[in-house]
C-alpha cells in the first residue's frame, strides 16, 4: 500500500501543470495543509491528555496544567493500577485479549471458508444463503444480546466466558468481504491445477486459496477484533462476576464509581491508556496486510 | 421479515433437497465442509435469537390474583401495543433520529473531505495525518466517551474556560457532546474506507481530465466522488445502524452529566425494560428496534442506487 501511495504521488506530481498556476496551488497547498492540521490536533489532543494525566499522580492532576508533565509517576500508577483489587485490571486486560483474540481469530476461519466456498462453488440455494447472511450484517448486534441472554439464561451460559465469546465468532459481514475477495483474488485456473496435483478441495483451500485470501482475512481479523474489544452490549447483558469482565467493560465498572470511590480516577486514565495500546500495536502491524482488503469490500 | 429468513440455511445444509432438484452438484462434501460452521454458528447466535425475541415480543405474564404465580401466555400482539404507547422510547427514538440527521452528514463530510486531500497532490505529509487521523478508531467507545467526559466537564477539562462558559453536559448539548464523541472516533475510519476506493480508481481517468484542463476541485467533484459513491453508501449504512444501537458513550456519559437519562436512546431503553424485568417488552422493543434499523439501512441502500443508475 505505501508502495502503491509513493508511486502515485510521483505520477501525480509529475503530471501537475504547477508551471501554468503555481500561485493557486501554494493557496491551495497552504488551504488543505491547515485543514488538515486543525483537524490533527483535534483528534490527538485528546489522547495527548490521557497520556500526560496518567503520569501524574492524584493532587497534581488537579493543579498543574493539564496538557504539560508534572512529576514523573506513570511507572507508579501502572503499579498502583496493577495491584489495585487484587490485580483485577490485568485480568480484564487478559480476558479482553482472550475474547478478542480468539473470538477473531475463530470468526475469520469460519467466514473465510464460506466467503469461499460461495464464491467458488455453485450450489443450489447459494444466492438465498448469501442473502440471507447479508440480511445478517443489517442486524444491529445489540438487537440480538437481549434474545441471546435469554437462551443462554435457560443453558445456564450466562455470567461466563463463553456468553460472551461464543456470539462473537459469528461474523457476516467477514463472509460478504471474504465471498468478494475470494472472488476477484483466487483464480477458477489454480484450484483446477491444484485438483490436477491430486489435492483435495480442504487441502487446497488451506495452502493455496487462503494466501491469496490474506489480505481480506486480515481485514475481517481486525474487523472482528475490534468489535469484540469494542461491544459493550454484551458484557453489560452477560456478566455479572468482576473476574470476568473484558478491559473496556471493567473501566467502565470503575467509571460509574468515581463519585464514591475518587481515588479511582487515576487508575481509570492510566487503565484507559494501558488499553488503548493493543489496538494500536495491532494495527500498526497489520496495516501493510489490510487496506487492501478494505478498498476491495467498499469498491465492488 | 425477519421471520422470513429462517429456512435457508436448513436448505442449503441438508443435501436432500439439492439432490431432487439438481442431478449432481460437484464438490458437494467439500461446500458443505466450509459453509456448514458458518451456518450452524449463523443460526444459532442469528438466526434462532431473532426468531425466539419475535416468539418472547408474543408473550404476556399473567398472574392468578395478586401474588399468584406467573405464567407466560401467547398475548398476540399485546407488547407491540405497549411499544407503540411507550413515550420514552419514541422520545429516545426520535433523539437519535435527530442525532444520526445531524452526526453522520458531518461525519461523513469530514471523512470524505480528508480521503480527498489525502488522494490529491496538494497535500504533503500524507501517511502522518492518515495515521494520525485513524489513531481515535483504536480507542474503543467506552473509553474514548471516558476521555472526553473528562475533557468537558468543567472542573477537570483542561480547557476549563471554556468548559466553565458553556456546559457541554447540559441538556441542551449533551447529545451533540455524545455526538462528538462518535464523530472523533469514527471519521478516521470513514476515512480509510473511501480512500481505499479512491486509490482504485484507474490513474488515466485523472490524466486524461488533466489533459481537458480540469482542476482538482473539478476532478474531485467530478469524477472522484461519483466513483467513490458505493463506499459512501457503505460508510453511511454502517453509520445509520451505529447510530440507532448507541449505547457505550451514552452510558459513560451518564456518569458525567445527570441529563442522560437511563432512556436516552433505545437500546438504553431496551437496557432499563429488560432490567425491570420486563423481558417481553423488552424484546418487544428489540424486535421494533431491529425492524427499523434494517428498514432505515434497506431503503437507504434501494434509494442510492436508484439514484446512482
Amino acid at each position: 500500500m505505501s508502495m502503491l501511495t509513493r508511486t502515485r504521488g510521483a505520477t501525480a506530481d509529475d503530471l501537475k501543470i504547477s508551471g501554468t498556476k503555481p500561485k493557486e496551488s501554494m493557496i491551495s497547498r497552504g488551504a488543505a495543509l491547515l485543514i488538515m492540521g486543525v483537524f490533527t490536533l483535534y483528534f490527538l489532543v485528546p489522547i495527548w491528555w490521557l497520556f500526560v494525566s496518567a503520569t501524574k499522580d492524584r493532587g497534581q492532576f488537579l493543579t498543574t496544567p493539564s496538557l504539560w508533565f508534572a512529576d514523573w509517576n506513570l511507572w507508579n500508577n501502572i503499579g498502583d493500577l496493577i495491584n489495585y483489587g487484587d490485580g483485577v485490571y490485568l485480568r480484564w486486560l487478559i480476558n479482553s485479549l482472550g475474547y478478542a483474540g480468539i473470538g477473531a481469530l475463530l470468526a475469520t476461519i469460519v467466514a473465510g471458508m464460506c466467503g469461499y466456498a460461495l464464491a467458488k462453488y455453485r450450489f443450489p440455494g447459494r444466492e438465498l444463503f448469501f442473502n440471507v447472511i447479508l440480511g445478517g450484517v443489517l442486524v444491529p448486534a445489540t438487537a440480538l444480546a437481549l434474545p441471546l441472554f435469554l437462551i443462554f439464561s435457560q443453558v445456564n451460559l450466562t455470567n461466563t466466558y463463553w456468553a460472551v465469546l461464543l456470539p462473537s465468532i459469528v461474523s457476516p459481514f467477514g463472509v460478504y468481504l471474504s465471498r468478494i475477495f475470494a472472488a476477484a483474488s483466487v483464480p477458477d485456473e489454480l484450484i483446477e491445477a491444484s485438483r490436477i496435483d491430486g489435492a483435495g478441495e480442504l487441502r487446497t483451500f488451506f495452502t493455496v486459496s487462503i494466501r491469496l485470501m490474506t489480505p481480506a482475512l486480515v481485514t475481517v481479523f481486525l474487523f472482528q477484533f475490534v468489535a469484540i474489544w469494542n461491544n459493550f452490549f454484551l458484557p453489560l447483558i452477560m456478566l455479572r462476576s468482576e473476574e470476568l469482565f473484558p478491559v473496556t467493560f471493567g473501566l467502565y465498572a470503575w467509571n460509574t464509581q468515581l463519585n464514591q470511590i475518587p481515588e479511582l480516577r487515576t487508575y481509570v486514565l492510566v487503565g484507559s491508556l494501558l488499553s488503548v495500546i493493543p489496538l494500536i500495536v495491532t494495527f500498526l502491524l497489520l496495516q501493510r496486510f489490510w487496506r487492501n482488503g478494505l478498498g476491495s469490500g467498499s469498491v465492488k | 421479515m425477519t421471520l422470513d429468513i429462517e429456512s435457508p440455511p436448513a436448505r442449503t445444509a441438508g443435501p436432500r433437497k439439492a439432490t431432487k432438484r439438481r442431478a449432481h452438484v460437484p464438490h458437494k462434501g467439500a461446500i458443505a465442509l466450509f459453509a456448514a460452521p458458518f451456518g450452524v454458528l449463523f443460526l444459532a447466535f442469528y438466526l434462532i435469537p431473532i426468531g425466539y425475541a419475535v416468539w418472547q415480543s408474543l408473550q404476556v405474564v399473567e398472574r392468578d390474583g395478586t401474588y399468584g404465580e406467573p405464567r407466560q401466555v401467547f398475548g398476540w400482539f399485546t407488547q407491540y401495543g405497549l411499544v407503540f404507547e411507550s413515550g420514552p422510547f419514541w422520545e429516545s427514538v426520535g433523539r437519535m433520529f435527530l442525532f444520526g440527521a445531524v452526526q453522520v452528514p458531518v461525519m461523513l463530510g469530514l471523512a470524505l473531505l480528508f480521503a480527498l486531500l489525502l488522494d490529491s497532490p496538494v497535500l504533503k505529509g500524507k501517511r502522518f495525518f492518515r495515521l494520525a487521523f485513524f489513531v481515535p478508531y483504536a480507542v474503543p467507545g467506552v473509553i474514548a466517551a471516558i476521555m472526553w467526559g473528562f475533557l468537558m466537564s468543567p472542573n477537570l477539562s483542561p480547557f476549563t474556560d471554556v468548559t466553565r462558559a458553556v456546559d457541554f453536559l447540559s441538556p441542551q448539548l449533551v447529545l451533540w457532546s455524545i455526538a462528538n464523541v462518535v464523530t472523533w472516533v469514527f471519521v478516521g475510519y470513514n476515512m480509510l474506507i473511501i480512500y481505499s476506493a479512491l486509490l482504485a480508481i484507474p490513474q488515466e481517468i485523472f490524466e486524461a481530465a488533466r489533459l481537458d484542463g480540469a482542476g482538482q476541485i473539478r476532478i474531485a467533484w467530478a469524477i472522484k466522488i461519483p466513483m467513490v459513491a458505493p463506499a459512501i453508501v457503505l460508510t453511511a449504512i454502517f453509520s445509520i445502524i451505529g447510530t440507532l444501537q448507541l449505547l457505550a458513550e451514552p452510558q459513560v456519559f451518564r456518569s458525567f452529566s445527570a441529563a442522560v437519562s437511563s432512556t436516552f436512546t433505545p437500546n438504553m431503553t431496551v437496557y432499563a425494560t429488560n432490567s425491570i424485568p420486563n423481558v417481553n417488552l423488552a424484546a418487544a422493543f428489540s424486535v421494533v428496534l431491529a425492524l427499523t434499523t434494517f428498514i432505515l439501512s434497506f431503503a437507504f441502500l434501494k434509494a442510492t442506487q436508484r439514484k446512482a443508475d
